[in-house]
C-alpha cells in the first residue's frame, strides 16, 4: 500500500448560499483545489461526491458535479455518511489511491441545506436513525438525540450548562476569525444562557446551524504528490467505526463509542498512545455539532479523561495556546454544518494549519506537523477519525 | 386539535402556497422569486411531491397484536437467549429466526431524556414532548415519551400501552411511578 497526500485544498464561504445552485457551490471548492495543486480536469482519475441530499432537488449530485465541472467521464459516486459524508467520500478517494488504483483523486463535499424551509429540514435530520421505531412515534429532532447525551453526561458528570457554554463561545471566538464561517460574531455567556431551549437541556447557541457550503481536496499518491507539490499532507491513518440505529440499543449515553473505537484504530495505526494522544497533535477538529458533542469527543479522543472533558472546556484549555486547539476554525457551531461538505472542510481546516495558512487570528504553532480530525454522523451512527502529517509516513 | 383539525390545516399550508406560486407564475411569466433576506432569485420548484411509505411489519406482527392486549412484547432467541427491543424476528448472532415472543418488564429507570421544544413539522401538533430512555427490569433499553412534567436520569417509571391522539393509535409510553 502507498503513502498518500493531500495536493490541493479548497474551500467555499459557508452560510445561506443561494446565490448558486448545487454544482455551481461545489465548483466554487473544486476550482479552487485544481489551482492550488496546479492540475486540469484530465489529470484527475477518479471523483467522489459526498452529499446527503434530500433538502436539495438532485438525486444524482455526483454526475450533476461531474459534468458541471468537466469531470465526465471519470469513475465517481456519491457517499453517504449522514454528517460524516465528508470523511467517507474522503475514505472513498484515499482508499483509490492507496490501493494504487489510481494516482489522482478529487474528493468534493458538497450540501445546500436551504433549497427546503428550515422546519422541512428539522424533519428530514430527525428521520436520520431509525425511522420507525424512534422517530415515526416519537419525533426525535437531531438536537434531541443529542440532548439525551447531555441529559446523561450533566447527570453523571455534574457538568454545568456554562461549561456548555464555553464550546460555544470558544468556537464563535474563532468563527469570528474565519471569513468563511458562517457566524463570523463572538458571542457572550450571558447570550448564550438566554438562547431559546431547541431540545433541553440544549439550547439555539449549543447547535450547529442549517447551513449550505462546498470543500474539496486533490489526493495524490507519494510518486505523483512529489511532482505537484514540496509541501504534501499526508494522511497517515483513518480509524472508521459505526453504532447501532437505534439509540437505545446503546449502553452508554456519556460517549459517543464509534467516535472511541474509530480513534483507537486510528491511532494503533499511527503509532499513537491514547492517554497521551494530545502531545501528538498541533491541532484538532472534532465535530461539535452541538456543544455536549465537542465535550465528549474530548474524552472518545484521549484529549481528557472520562469525565473530564467538560472541565477542559470550563480551563479554556482548547484555545490557541492551550492543552490542545480545537475547532479554531469555528467549527461546525460557528463555521457552519452543511452536512456532506463538513468532513473535507476539516480536512482543508488541518492541511491549512498544518502549512501555516490559517487565517490571521487561527494560526496554532506547528512543532509536531500533526493534526486530527474526528467527524460523526448522525449521533454517533458512523464516525472517521483521520491522522495528518507533514512527515511522510514510513510504509 | 382533532386530527381532522391537523390534517385540514396542513392542506390549507400547502394549498395556500400553491397559490402563492400560481400568483408568482401569472406576475412574472416564470415560478422565480427573489428570496427577501437575500435578494438571490430562487425557482420554485412546479413538481409536487408527496411521501407516505409503506412499511412491511408482517414479521414482528405480534407485537402489534400484543399492543391490542395492553402488551409491549419483545422477542427473546431461544439459541442464545438474546433479547430483542425493538423486537425483531431474526437473531443474526445466531443465524436462527422464528423467535420467542416475550413480555417486557414494567419496571426502568431513566437514563437520558431530553425535552423536544422545536418540534418537526410533522409533531408540531403536540405539546413539548419529553423523550426518554429508560433502563428496563431485564437489562434492555427502551426509547419512549415519558407522560410528566418533571424527568431526570434516575427517575423510576413504568412502561405501559397508551393510545396515542389527537391520530387514535396504539403505541407506548412511561409514566412515573
Amino acid at each position: 500500500m502507498r503513502n498518500v497526500a493531500i495536493v490541493g485544498t479548497g474551500h467555499t464561504k459557508f452560510g445561506v448560499r443561494t446565490d448558486v445552485n448545487l454544482q455551481e457551490l461545489a465548483w466554487e471548492a473544486i476550482k479552487q483545489a485544481l489551482e492550488e495543486a496546479n492540475l486540469e480536469q484530465k489529470d484527475i482519475q477518479y471523483f467522489a461526491v459526498g452529499n446527503v441530499g434530500n433538502w436539495s432537488s438532485e438525486e444524482l449530485p455526483a454526475v450533476v458535479i461531474g459534468e458541471y465541472c468537466d469531470l465526465t467521464p471519470k469513475g465517481t459516486m456519491r457517499v453517504e455518511a449522514a454528517c460524516a459524508t465528508g470523511s467517507a467520500a474522503l475514505r472513498d478517494a484515499y482508499l483509490a489511491v492507496k490501493s494504487g488504483e489510481v494516482d489522482i483523486a478529487l474528493v468534493v463535499g458538497v450540501e445546500q441545506m436551504h433549497q427546503s424551509p428550515n422546519p422541512q429540514v428539522i424533519e428530514l435530520i430527525g428521520r436520520a436513525g431509525d425511522y420507525f421505531w424512534e422517530f415515526e412515534n416519537f419525533g426525535l429532532t437531531f438536537p434531541g438525540y443529542y440532548a439525551l447525551h447531555a441529559s446523561a453526561y450533566m447527570a453523571k458528570y455534574g457538568a454545568k450548562e456554562e461549561d456548555l457554554g464555553k464550546i460555544a463561545i470558544k468556537n464563535h471566538y474563532y468563527g469570528a476569525r474565519n471569513p468563511y464561517a458562517q457566524f463570523q460574531k463572538e458571542i457572550t455567556m450571558e447570550e448564550y444562557l438566554k438562547s431559546k431551549p431547541v431540545a433541553y437541556p440544549l439550547k439555539l447557541l449549543d447547535s450547529s446551524p442549517i447551513t449550505d457550503g462546498a470543500a474539496a481536496v486533490i489526493l495524490a499518491s507519494e510518486e505523483v504528490a512529489k511532482k505537484i507539490t514540496d509541501s504534501p499532507v499526508w494522511i497517515v491513518a483513518q480509524g472508521v467505526a459505526s453504532g447501532t440505529a437505534n439509540l437505545s440499543k446503546r449502553t452508554d449515553f456519556t460517549h459517543i463509542e464509534a467516535a472511541y473505537l474509530a480513534a483507537q484504530q486510528a491511532y494503533k495505526k499511527a503509532k499513537i498512545d491514547f492517554e497521551n494522544s494530545w502531545k501528538y497533535f498541533d491541532v484538532a477538529e472534532v465535530h461539535d455539532c452541538f456543544t455536549i458533542a465537542e465535550i465528549m469527543a474530548y474524552e472518545d479522543l484521549g484529549f481528557a479523561k472520562r469525565g473530564e472533558g467538560h472541565l477542559l472546556a470550563r480551563e479554556g484549555q482548547t484555545y490557541i495556546g492551550g492543552r490542545i486547539p480545537v475547532n479554531v476554525d469555528g467549527g461546525l457551531k460557528a463555521k457552519g454544518h452543511p452536512i456532506g461538505a463538513t468532513g473535507v472542510s476539516m480536512a482543508v481546516s488541518i492541511t491549512r494549519q498544518l502549512l501555516y495558512r490559517a487565517h490571521k487570528g487561527t494560526q496554532v504553532d506547528v512543532k509536531n506537523g500533526m493534526g486530527i480530525a474526528h467527524n460523526v454522523g448522525g449521533t454517533g451512527h458512523y464516525a472517521y477519525v483521520t491522522i495528518f502529517s507533514t512527515r511522510r509516513p514510513s510504509t | 386539535m382533532s386530527v381532522n383539525e391537523v390534517r385540514e390545516k396542513l392542506q390549507k399550508e400547502i394549498s395556500q402556497s400553491i397559490r402563492a406560486l400560481d400568483s408568482v407564475i401569472r406576475a412574472n411569466g416564470l415560478p422565480i422569486i427573489n428570496e427577501q433576506k437575500t435578494n438571490n432569485s430562487l425557482w420554485i420548484d412546479v413538481r409536487e411531491i408527496d411521501l407516505r411509505y409503506q412499511i412491511p411489519v408482517k414479521k414482528v406482527s405480534k407485537f402489534f397484536e400484543g399492543l391490542k392486549q395492553g402488551k409491549v412484547m419483545a422477542t427473546k432467541c431461544p439459541k442464545c437467549g438474546s433479547i430483542y427491543f425493538p423486537p425483531q424476528d431474526d437473531c443474526p448472532k445466531c443465524k436462527i429466526s422464528n423467535l420467542d415472543w416475550v413480555e417486557m418488564p414494567e419496571d426502568g429507570e431513566i437514563v437520558a431524556f431530553s425535552v423536544v421544544n422545536v418540534k418537526p413539522p410533522s409533531f408540531s401538533h403536540y405539546q413539548d414532548y419529553v423523550v426518554g430512555i429508560a433502563r428496563m427490569s431485564n437489562g434492555v433499553n427502551v426509547l419512549a415519551w415519558v407522560n410528566s412534567k418533571e424527568v431526570k436520569v434516575g427517575m423510576k417509571v413504568k412502561l405501559r400501552v397508551t393510545k396515542r391522539e389527537p391520530e387514535g393509535y396504539l403505541t407506548y409510553e412511561f409514566i412515573p411511578t
